[in-house]
């Protein structure tokens, strides 16, 4: 058990289970790879390189091959991203409604840009190709949380405080 | 054969192939990228688009992509059409958004496939004016340069280094136009085959590190057709000279042998040839020890004189030309000469040839390898002894997923739908060493062993396929027996492969038993035994089994014997234990050493003669399949530096001696040696004489554009100096000739109009991937003897050796870095080069009370010695923990510095060194410490 004690260094007991429980479901560990990273990242927030490295031995991946595939998704974060990560689209529909000014709006709220962190770690902004919800555009994600017909006055409010339990 | 239509003609095309490979077969230019002769296709770069139309009434046709076309009977094509040249012209242009154009400081450029698919698109306007992606380069050690910034998302790097090489550290990162092709984090590659990243990369983002320290454009080298020296494979190579300096290695394609790829001490090895340690005088040692330049005519009177009395003793070498060692056997007479091996090595060398030479089994070349269904590796770690053959056993356990392709009719080179269909599924790979190998990832059992177990476990394997009663073994060995026997007897291309290098001739025997069972049981079986060097399997066939070791030499100069020794490319130290070749050299007053560098053999010379290296002379070898092949001067040799067989041929032509009277040019004496030696006798087929010529004209060595030839010694002086003439070979040191359909031993490079590249190959086969138009390169001197089938069987009438306890048989671990004397002095690949160690597995360190870092003694327990405190340890070395070794086992790195007397398979005793100093990590920035 040598190997696991390692693992626990760097991996949770509960990360590992829950990474085990996709493994029984696999026929090659390599295939459980994007569900590993989504397992830790939920737990951590990103993928750091210790995570990557760690994951990667216990699928029987090279750091290289895993990292191959964390870095072509970009919902998976190789660097730290706040409390809550706020996708907002900007693909064509929601470019058409406006999304560019949203940004702006956002950005001169929060005081970030794309793919930047507010000093208080609260969030990070980052942008998303269609949400799916291109009716009704423009939309944007905060945390788990899709946010519809947003204009400027209604993404004014919802980075008050408080504003998460409405 | 179906009949394609292209273009309004018909053409008859091989069935099964894609419509690229069609084209490009037929002579036609059609562009590509991502598709690759070795690697088939994936259709990823969208650059061999043609047109096809549905029928003779379709006159739109559709965009298909060629290298995913298979062709068909009646099939209709367009590559000339206006919209299959402006899809490919527009796909140019959108690769290269991000490219630099930076071909000026390219090393690529001049043999770029980037630029040549470019001019052949006819994209010249860029419209893109936004900005580029600039991309962090990384460090990958110190044989391959990374510019990430001229990536075309061809994906072939990480289709060889992954896919076919099995390398695990380079990958594609990311996705669309941020895409990156490199490591997790920066360090060396792992893969020992990365230098083909230089050749396979379509573009200048992995180059070769070596050249661009010192650069030279491609058609700046002057090349020749050369050999590999850096194990006994045998690989093809095109060496490029600029300047009297060797600048690079490129693959020379042989169907047969290395295929399209080297490995890396055969692409980077051979940097030993521009040493500072070269000679380049005649040296004379005076009676203070140091030498004195001679001239090279005094040299040979002086060489001449030592020769007289006609007591004269030769040691030859596998590292040197079947011409020089016949020369020297024929100088000293057949029992005065040593064929330079160790004592351990001789008769092990000896057995490999006359095990395959009677064996019924066919000894096969790497490509034929490749065909195998099953293979058995016995105690080879192939990677580090013979690397091409591991490349190739990679390839061999795929041929379970072309089985199941075929299944479902997808053709083979339908690269990324077969792996997704094969998964994990191999053909069997098993292997038994004394520890784990790098290619333990693919085996279906790789078992730690100790020599003579292998040997037992082989010779079970042999009794189960022959339906013999085994011999008693263990009962876990035995399981193992019955699995490795039932898979070799189920294939129907069998392979065992063993060799030379843990140092068992029972291991051996075993191998060629089992090959033996399994002709005998109607199987096509294959035996191949790995020799150590590039010709210690002509060494054994220039002397058969009666040439006496180094120590029988030994033993007669220590009876004064002998007036003079005579030493040919053979640095002794590196064979025996350096009391025997102390006294060897002690006990003989003339020592004349041969060689191109300077090692100790050569400091213990009283005359050094100043030989010329594998890159500037002309040589014979005899690869361990037994292919002679020959390697030709690259440039003239500077100075005093001769060719070893002229030396040898001048000192004999003074002597008067009348055999080689009429020996003139070098082909005289490959002759000469072809009509004594009968083993050698088909050694003249290694490549045309030198009255070749290639359509009434000679091969030229430098390509038509060569420029500078004045400049080039214009500080001296600005009249260009005459062209060196080369009367020994079919080959010019010119730009003048024709390198075009000539015999493949003769190939000097690569370049046909409009392909600038490697790619250009493609106009040198007879279609693509298949042999060179002018016949593939050597002369097969090992066929298989039909006659002996039936021999009957040897029992494996072995006794091991007995451990006494705190003993360990020694088993030497070879690194594809440092094991080889040569490679390992190039400069970049000194940098991988660790200092000697010794390998034991955790029993071991326990009962040594010892941790990774520590030291040990490695003591001889001579019994009469043994209460001699004050003996010395045969070598002191560094501890290294590896849990894969097998029980009684010791490894020691082989060939690295401080095991040179260390004797292969002989029972050391251990102990933890006192005072021994650990290694102190590398501190990178100056706080003080030992290795600032
Ligand atoms: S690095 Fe070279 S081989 Fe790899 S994808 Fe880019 S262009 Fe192709
Ligand atoms: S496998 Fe051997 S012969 Fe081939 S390139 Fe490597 S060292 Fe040279
Ligand atoms: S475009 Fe924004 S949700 Fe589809
Ligand atoms: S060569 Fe055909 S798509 Fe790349």
């Amino acid at each position: 058990m040598t190997m696991r004690q390692n693992l626990i260094a760097v991996l949770s007991e509960g990360e590992i289970a829950e990474i085990d429980a996709e493994l029984a479901h696999v026929p090659i560990p390599a295939g459980a790879a994007i569900d590993a990273l989504k397992i830790v990242q939920a737990h951590r927030g990103w993928i750091s390189d210790e995570s990557l490295k760690a994951i990667a031995q216990h699928l029987g991946m090279s750091a290289a091959e895993l990292d191959g595939i964390a870095t072509f998704y970009t919902l998976i974060f190789r660097r730290p991203v706040g409390e809550k990560v706020i996708l907002l689209c900007n693909s064509v529909t929601c470019w058409m409604k406006g999304c560019d000014s949203l940004q702006q709006n956002i950005s001169d709220q929060l005081g970030i840009g794309m793919g930047e962190t507010t000093a208080d770690n609260a969030y990070t902004l980052l942008p998303m190709t269609c949400l799916g919800a291109c009716d009704k555009a423009p939309v944007l994600m905060i945390g788990d949380d899709l946010h519809e017909d947003v204009d400027p006055q209604s993404v004014a409010q919802l980075f008050q405080p408080g504003a998460e339990e409405q | 054969m179906p009949v394609i239509q292209i273009d309004g003609q018909e053409y008859e095309v091989e069935a099964g192939q894609n419509v690229l490979q069609a084209a490009l077969s037929l002579g036609l230019d059609l562009p590509y990228f991502c598709w690759h002769p070795a690697m088939g296709s994936i259709g990823a770069c969208r650059q061999c688009a043609v047109v096809q139309y549905l029928n003779a009434d379709d006159d739109r046709g559709r965009i298909v992509m060629g290298c995913m076309t298979p062709v068909a009977d009646g099939a209709i094509f367009s590559l000339e059409g206006d919209k299959a040249r402006g899809f490919r012209e527009s796909i140019v242009e959108a690769l290269m958004l991000n490219h630099p154009h930076d071909c000026p400081v390219c090393a690529e450029g001049g043999e770029c496939h980037l630029q040549d698919m470019t001019v052949m698109v006819g994209h010249r306007d860029r419209h893109y004016r936004g900005k580029k992606n600039t991309h962090r380069n990384q460090y990958l050690g110190p044989l391959i340069n990374h510019e990430m910034n001229r990536c075309i998302t061809c994906y072939r790097c990480t289709r060889f280094y992954r896919d076919y090489a099995g390398g695990t550290d380079l990958a594609a990162m990311a996705a669309h136009d941020h895409i990156y092709f490199g490591r997790h984090e920066e360090g060396v590659l792992q893969s020992e085959f990365a230098g083909n990243l230089v050749e396979v990369c379509p573009t200048g983002v992995f180059t070769d590190k070596t050249l661009v320290k010192e650069y030279t454009r491609k058609w700046d080298l002057q090349s020749a057709p050369s050999v590999c020296t850096g194990c006994a494979v045998g690989c093809n190579t095109m060496p490029g000279e600029r300047y009297g300096k060797l600048k690079r290695v490129h693959n020379r394609f042989n169907a047969e042998v290395n295929g399209y790829f080297l490995c890396d001490r055969g692409r980077f090895g051979a940097g030993f040839v521009n040493s500072d340690k070269n000679l380049e005088f005649p040296g004379l040692r005076l009676t203070d020890g140091r030498f004195d330049a001679l001239d090279h005519h005094a040299a040979l009177m002086r060489m001449t004189t030592a020769c007289h009395s006609g007591k004269v003793a030769g040691i030859g070498s596998p590292r040197a030309s079947v011409e020089s060692n016949y020369l020297l056997r024929l100088l000293v007479g057949a029992k005065n000469f040593a064929p330079g091996f160790s004592d351990a090595e001789q008769p092990l060398v000896e057995l490999a040839f006359s095990l395959q030479q009677n064996s019924p089994a066919l000894t096969p070349d790497i490509q034929t390898i490749e065909s195998a269904d099953a293979v058995l590796v016995l105690g080879e770690d192939l990677t580090n002894t013979a690397p091409r053959i591991a490349l190739a056993l990679r390839q061999s356990v795929r041929n379970k997923a072309y089985e199941m392709a075929a299944e479902l009719r997808l053709q083979s080179w339908q690269d990324a739908a077969i792996r997704n269909l094969a998964q994990t599924m191999r053909s069997p790979l098993f292997i038994a060493t004394t520890a784990n190998t790098r290619l333990d990832d693919i085996t279906e059992d790789r078992v730690s062993l100790s020599p003579d177990n292998i040997a037992s476990l082989g010779f079970a394997i042999a009794s189960l396929i022959a339906g013999e009663p085994v011999d008693e073994i263990d009962q876990a060995l035995l399981r193992r027996a019955e699995v490795i026997a039932t898979a070799l007897r189920g294939a129907q291309r069998p392979l065992v492969l063993s060799g030379t290098s843990c140092g068992s001739a029972v291991v051996m025997q075993a191998a060629a038993q089992i090959s033996q069972a399994l002709c005998k049981a109607d199987n096509r079986s294959m035996l191949s035994l790995v020799v150590p060097e590039a010709n210690s399997l002509g060494q054994a066939m220039l002397t058969g089994a009666t040439a006496p070791t180094l120590s029988a030499l030994s033993k007669r100069a220590a009876a004064k014997e002998f007036d003079t020794l005579i030493v040919v490319e053979n640095d002794l130290y590196r064979r025996g234990p350096k009391e025997i070749v102390d006294a060897l050299l002690a006990n003989i007053p003339n020592v004349i050493v041969i060689d191109s560098m300077d090692n100790p053999t050569l400091s213990a010379s009283s005359l050094a003669l100043p030989a010329a290296s594998f890159a500037e002379s002309e040589g014979t070898l005899v690869s361990m399949e037994g292919r002679a092949q020959r390697h030709f001067p690259v440039f003239v040799p500077a100075h005093e530096r001769r060719s070893s067989w002229v030396w040898l041929l001048a000192c004999m032509k003074e002597l008067e001696i009348e055999e080689v009277s009429n020996l003139h040019h070098f082909d005289d004496v490959t002759r000469a040696c072809a009509s004594q030696i009968v083993a050698l006798s088909g050694i003249t087929g290694a490549a045309p004489d030198h009255h070749f010529r290639n359509v009434g004209v000679k091969v030229p060595r430098q390509t038509h554009r060569y420029s500078g030839r004045t400049a080039m010694h214009a500080n001296i002086s600005v009249h260009e100096p005459k062209q060196p003439t080369d009367e020994e070979s079919p080959l010019a040191f010119s730009m003048e000739g024709l390198n075009r359909s000539q015999p493949g031993s003769l190939l000097p490079y690569v370049w046909a109009p409009g392909w600038n590249s490697n790619q250009s190959l493609n106009k040198f086969q007879s279609e693509v991937g298949a042999p060179l138009k002018g016949g593939t390169a050597g002369a097969r001197l090992l066929l298989p003897t039909a006659g002996s089938v039936n021999r009957g069987m040897h029992k494996s009438n072995f006794t091991s050796a007995k451990l006494q306890s705190g003993q360990w048989i020694m088993v030497p671990r070879y690194r594809i870095f440092g094991s080889e004397e040569l490679s390992a002095k190039a400069p970049a690949i000194a940098e991988l080069v660790d200092s000697g160690f010794v390998e034991i597995n955790n029993v071991c360190a326990q009962s040594l009370g010892v941790i990774e870092g520590d030291g040990v003694e490695l003591q001889r327990a001579d019994p009469q010695v043994q209460s001699d405190m004050l003996k010395a340890p045969v070598a002191t070395l560094q501890v290294r923990i590896n849990d894969t070794l097998a029980e009684g086992c010791v490894g020691y790195s082989a060939g690295l510095s401080g095991t040179e007397d260390i004797i292969v398979g002989e029972p050391l005793a251990l102990q933890k060194a006192q005072g021994w100093q650990r290694p102190s990590p590398q501190i990178i920035g100056t706080d003080g410490g030992s290795n600032v």
